[in-house]
């Protein structure tokens, strides 16, 4: 029972950071109708910022660790958010009327792009940081020594992917820009009619995503402790999975989709074998899709005619 | 018509350009991190590289906004004067029969270059995996992420036949195709209910499935150290090799090493025109049209009585097929696989030949295989940007051809007299 207690917080910490990437996913399908392959990609980029500002700030001699995370979290979100916008405005906004292909597959050649170029930029080698938060709680000790621990960084991952989400949601649901949002997601032609800038709501979208793929960017790199250009791909996809496991368009899906992900790979994992983890997770996901087309939260589709 | 702008607009657009790649450089490039022995990380600056960068955006912009100017809102398309284009579609008529002609020259006029041939044998590959997808993606609109898991399943089924069961490539080949279309079927069940992108999350899926079962189960696949030892092919029961029984010794020739590659040559060439066949033929049948409607629209493919679960089942089946096939080849002509060939990368590197190709367009596939795959051995010597190159260009041939190299295609039917039908009209990929 402690070990499954532990495997659920692992799980939880880990799905909330597949989450947080999920949701950027999620809004750009919801408002272009287009999967942004390259977003695993800004994630990997923004766990590179946040490490080269932990880097530079550390050799300034700074040394009081929440003014240090807060400035990493700003540096890393604002310049991953330029990547984002960047990114729509050189590969996607181009191709927003062309047929469906297209832009997936310039959002492909831009996952390679950005790959390509961090390993150009900054090697192939994978880059460690030293531990910042340690320490953490023992909730439990069973009388056979297991120990159920619930260390500071994974209380700082659900405590800042949890804020994160209220504020987004706030943002989605109350705010001028939320609302420009839905317009587009319901119709674009009708909401440009209607006064919305489309083209600055996409790009806000893109922004908005790439802020937060940056946060989840910096939360791998605390809680893992390490970077390498090769793992945007793989926390893409699983991200992307999540988002689809959700119903893809839908914020409170990529949240809960992210979540089962995380719990499924770590469970997995626990008690069968590591190997399998990924087979595991995009079998569940295939299953899910066999009995629910369209995700765990998402709409049905309307069939135009 | 917005009035052109002036020298300071341009400016300072080019300003704006610059300042935003000088914040995104600004770390990544302007900063160098590497950790050191102990695992410690040091960091030196690179603000040489940084400049030039920032530089090479601004000096970029201004020449984009020239031109851009220069070329006016028309577009580059229009710039090619009307005499050029009808011969260009003069001479696109021809260009397949010569083209073919030429291919099957290339042995006789590149006898001695083995480096051309193994570039050719490569090139024919991509050819035959592209007009396999063709039939998911181009014909039935199907978007097929995961590809390469057919190729795999093929490739390991020759080689693990092969090499535990020691029968030869020509009994193989069939059942690697059998084995990839039963695979196409498999997968197919699932997708039937999907639509539009849940597929391509499924395809993609199943692709990884396919990689990290082939790496996990080691005592069938061999796992990450692969297959090694995978026999050669045998021109129908004669090996092409240097002893007595060889078909060098039996024609009384010289043995060269050559024999092998031109053969292979040949072979993978037939397989790729057995593709292309099988793929004009099937257009023409009831099912091939069922697949083209399909793509067109599903709903009224339903209203219409057809069969849209058989329709796509079919099509997965004979996209995988031919996916087995040119993976059984890709086995005999390595000798050796791992699961390394068998990643993402692969399976967008197919689709995007498809895409750039034209969807649907046999010639175009070929030539957009061609184009990938020769354009990116020209960048072999510049191993790290050579990948980011790729992707660049698959970026900006989107943008600039959005409908690939060959939008326009030969209708299936016709009344009287064929007219080609501007891709603009096609709306494909609405799976």
């Amino acid at each position: 029972m402690d070990y499954f207690t532990q495997q659920l917080i692992n799980g939880l910490v880990l799905g909330s950071i597949y989450g947080l990437i999920a949701i950027g996913y999620t809004m750009v399908y919801g408002i272009v109708g287009m999967i942004n392959f390259a977003h695993g990609d800004v994630f990997m980029i923004g766990g590179f910022i946040a490490l080269i500002t932990f880097l530079i700030l550390i050799s300034f001699g700074l040394t009081a660790i929440p003014l240090i995370l807060l400035v990493v979290l700003l540096v890393s979100m604002a310049i991953t958010a330029l990547y984002g916008w960047t990114i729509e405005r050189i590969a996607y906004r181009p191709l927003r009327h062309s047929f469906r292909l297209a832009p997936m597959l310039s959002a492909i050649g831009m996952s390679f792009v950005l790959t390509n170029y961090s390993q150009v930029a900054q090697g192939a080698r994978v880059k460690p940081i030293p531990p910042f938060i340690t320490g953490g709680y023992t909730l439990h000790e069973s009388t056979d020594g297991f120990v159920i621990q619930l260390s500071n960084i994974q209380i700082m991952v659900v405590v800042t992917t949890v804020v994160l989400l209220a504020l987004f949601t706030w943002l989605v649901s109350r705010t001028r820009l939320g609302r420009d949002m839905r317009a587009c997601e319901q119709d674009q032609t009708m909401a440009a009619l209607l006064g919305v800038d489309v083209d600055r709501t996409i790009s806000m979208t893109f922004v908005i995503g790439a802020a937060l793929a940056a946060v989840a960017g910096l939360m791998y790199l605390l809680y893992y402790g390490t970077v390498d250009f090769f793992m945007g791909f793989v926390a893409g996809i699983k991200a992307f999975t999540a988002a689809v496991l959700g119903g893809i368009g839908s914020l409170p899906g990529a949240m809960l989709g992210g979540l089962a992900i995380g719990l499924i790979e770590t469970f997995w994992s626990a008690y069968f074998s590591v190997g399998y983890k990924d087979v595991a997770a995009f079998s569940i996901l295939i299953v899910v899709l066999i009995f629910m087309p369209t995700g765990l939260l998402g709409r049905p589709e309307v069939e135009k005619v | 018509m917005k009035a052109k702008p002036g020298i300071p607009s341009i400016l300072k657009t080019a300003f704006i350009n610059a300042l935003v790649a000088l914040v995104l450089f600004s770390l990544m490039v302007g900063i160098r991190t590497e950790a050191g022995a102990s695992g410690q990380l040091t960091y030196w600056t690179r603000f040489g590289e940084l400049a030039s960068l920032v530089g090479a955006v601004f000096g970029g912009s201004i020449v984009i906004e020239l031109l851009r100017q220069w070329i006016g809102p028309t577009g580059a398309e229009n710039l090619v004067p009307p005499a050029v284009k009808s011969g260009m579609s003069f001479i696109g008529r021809y260009l397949a029969p010569a083209l073919l002609i030429f291919t099957l020259l290339v042995p006789v006029i590149f006898y001695d270059q083995r480096y051309i041939l193994d570039l050719a044998i490569l090139v024919l590959t991509y050819v035959m995996l592209g007009w396999g997808l063709n039939v998911v993606v181009g014909l039935a609109g199907l978007l097929d992420l995961g590809y390469v898991a057919f190729y795999a399943v093929g490739a390991y089924s020759y080689a693990l036949l092969a090499t535990n069961f020691g029968w030869s490539f020509w009994v193989c080949l069939p059942l690697a195709g059998i084995l990839a279309a039963f695979w196409g079927v498999l997968l197919g069940f699932p997708v039937l209910r999907l639509r539009g992108d849940y597929l391509a999350i499924v395809t993609l899926a199943f692709g990884e499935i396919i990689r990290l079962v082939i790496i996990n189960w080691q005592d069938l696949t061999g796992g990450p150290n692969g297959v090694s030892g995978i026999p050669r092919p045998s021109f129908f029961g004669i090996p092409l090799d240097n002893s007595d029984d060889g078909l060098a010794a039996k024609l009384d020739i010289e043995y060269s090493p050559t024999h092998r590659i031109v053969f292979l040559f040949y072979l993978i060439l037939a397989l790729a025109l057995l593709t292309n066949w099988a793929t004009i033929r099937l257009r023409r049948l009831p099912i091939g049209r069922a697949w083209e409607a399909l793509r067109e629209d599903e709903v009224a493919c339903r209203a219409l009585g057809i069969n849209t679960t058989t329709t796509k089942l079919t099509a997965f089946a004979t996209g995988a097929m031919f996916g087995g096939f040119a993976g059984a080849f890709f086995a005999t002509r390595q000798g050796f696989i791992s699961p390394e060939s068998f990643t993402f990368q692969e399976s967008a590197l197919v689709l995007a030949i498809v895409v750039l190709g034209g969807m649907g367009s046999q010639l175009g596939v070929a030539l957009a295989a061609l184009a990938m795959i020769g354009g990116f051995e020209l960048f072999r010597g510049l191993e790290t940007y050579r990948m980011l190159v790729f992707g660049m260009a698959m970026v900006l041939i989107m943008i600039w051809r959005p409908r690939g190299l060959i939008g326009h295609r030969a209708p299936t039917v016709y009344l009287t007299k064929a007219k080609a039908i501007s891709s603009d009209l096609v709306k494909e990929g609405h799976g």
